[in-house]
């Protein structure tokens, strides 16, 4: 990567920038166990492209007559100026606010959104003063989405981290495909709910519709409330006294621990059969070769 | 194990699968399960007939699912933390020092590859210490200039 400056970077294409960056020359065997960490490594907290943001530099950012695009842009440029906590009044519903946003930030949304509120996030705190509508949280990655209201379905759909959290009922297969992260739900969930998840946790407060963890691989439902059915290859689990103090911290942490406590959660979990997938591999291989 | 508040007077079927000992979690796996923190680093992991049949280890080598135990949050996770401005480990609570072909190793998901943790560091003698250290040397490694995601970002980035 030394020697080529950014001016040079700029002035190739796609391709020659990659292999002038010294990428597209190792060949990829499957496991990359070629990078080791460096015990010295000096102690950074943010990525290195991130904004210089203060969370007590606030300003507003008004929807009203402007696009999602124009909306998701100005967010952009106010963090670079170092703008910390960003207000966005009159979202009237509009889709795709606050997505890609890629580290810290405080983004508090004054009103209901569309859908992928605040998809493929990594870093901020989003508190959304309202409704929205499906697959909020979509893809995020990490930081924490707080919605006041109630929330479509699709709820923190391939969620891989963060927490996600939803103070009111969420619709159908929430935290579907998740692949990490915690969903909290303070009222109810619908049908399919954990539908594929591979890991990662969804807490449901109040009732879980029917088919719930269907097809899970792994990760862990927890049910405050009645539970309508449970998917194929969804088992009870035993809850641990780990897992109650886990649920205990992050229950108070957002306002909604039940006045009973959590003994009385249900622990969901994979039963694992359909890990076996490639059960038949090796008879297959055998009849194919 | 707590009692389910399934009522058929409600309308609620009870649960298809009823607490048996099978049915817990775990137990119907027919792949290893993890007896010891340093399992896969003193063996392959490969012991089942199925396991021998197709020569790999079948499922992952650490417990996915282990909660953090937020009494052995290190100094730096804790500055980390309160930096992001969060009031716990966040998506760190999903990472865990796993074991790649005998050696301890960090799932990277910005690189999409494990990254081994050297020799020179020594291992405590559990999983939730061993998690501590594997998200401290993930969050330095990911913020630091040598991360992989630097230069594609600066080859791939689109705006």
């Amino acid at each position: 990567m030394a020697g080529v400056s950014d001016a040079e970077l700029r002035n190739m294409t796609q391709d020659e920038r990659a292999r002038a960056l010294g990428m597209m020359t190792e060949q990829l065997t499957g496991k990359s166990l070629y990078v080791e960490f460096d015990p010295e490594a000096e102690e950074r907290l943010a990525y290195p492209w991130a904004p210089d943001v203060d969370f007590n530099k606030r300003t507003e950012i008004d929807c009203d007559g402007k696009t999602t695009t124009e909306v998701n842009a100005r967010i952009r440029e106010l963090m670079a100026e170092g703008y910390g906590t960003i207000v966005l009044q009159n979202p009237r519903g509009k889709h795709s606010l606050g997505v890609g946003i890629l580290s810290r930030l405080n983004l508090i949304i004054e009103g209901s959104t569309g859908y992928f509120a605040a998809g493929l996030i990594d870093g901020p705190n989003v508190h959304i003063r309202g409704r929205v509508g499906w697959s909020c949280g979509e893809n995020m990655m990490a930081g924490t989405i707080v919605v006041d209201k109630n929330a479509g379905s699709t709820f923190g759909a391939a969620i891989r981290g963060g927490d996600l959290v939803c103070r009111g009922s969420v619709g159908s297969r929430t935290g579907i495909d998740m692949k990490g992260g915690t969903i909290i739900v303070g009222g109810d969930t619908g049908a399919l709910s954990g539908f594929m998840m591979q890991r990662g946790r969804l807490v449901v407060c109040g009732n879980a519709g029917k088919n719930l963890g269907d097809s899970m691989y792994d990760g862990m439902i927890f049910v405050g409330g009645q539970i309508k059915s449970l998917g194929v290859d969804a088992v009870e689990a035993e809850l641990t006294e780990l897992d109650r103090k886990w649920l205990t911290r992050k229950l108070t942490q957002y306002g909604l621990m039940p006045e009973k406590g959590v003994d009385h959660f249900t622990k969901i979990v994979a039963g694992k059969q359909l890990w076996n997938y490639d059960n038949l591999e090796p008879t297959e291989k055998k009849l194919i070769l | 194990m707590n009692a389910h508040p399934t009522g058929v007077s409600q309308g609620v079927r009870p649960l298809r699968t009823a607490r048996r000992e099978n049915d817990m979690a775990g137990s119907s796996f027919k792949g290893s399960e993890i007896h010891d923190v340093d399992e896969f680093l003193v063996s392959d992991g490969i012991e089942t007939e199925r396991e021998k049949e197709i020569g790999q280890h079948i499922g992952y080598r650490y417990d996915v699912n282990l909660v953090p135990d937020y009494d052995r949050l290190t100094p730096f996770l804790k500055k980390y933390i309160e930096f992001m401005g969060w009031d716990d480990l966040n998506w760190l609570e999903d990472v865990h020092m796993g074991y790649e072909e005998g050696m301890p190793a960090v799932f990277d998901r910005n690189n999409n590859g494990w990254v081994r943790v050297p020799d020179t560091i020594s291992l405590p003698d559990n999983q939730q210490d061993r998690d501590m250290i594997a998200r401290e040397l993930l969050i330095k490694f990911q913020m630091s200039d040598r991360h992989p995601l630097v230069a594609l970002r600066k080859a791939y980035m689109k705006f």
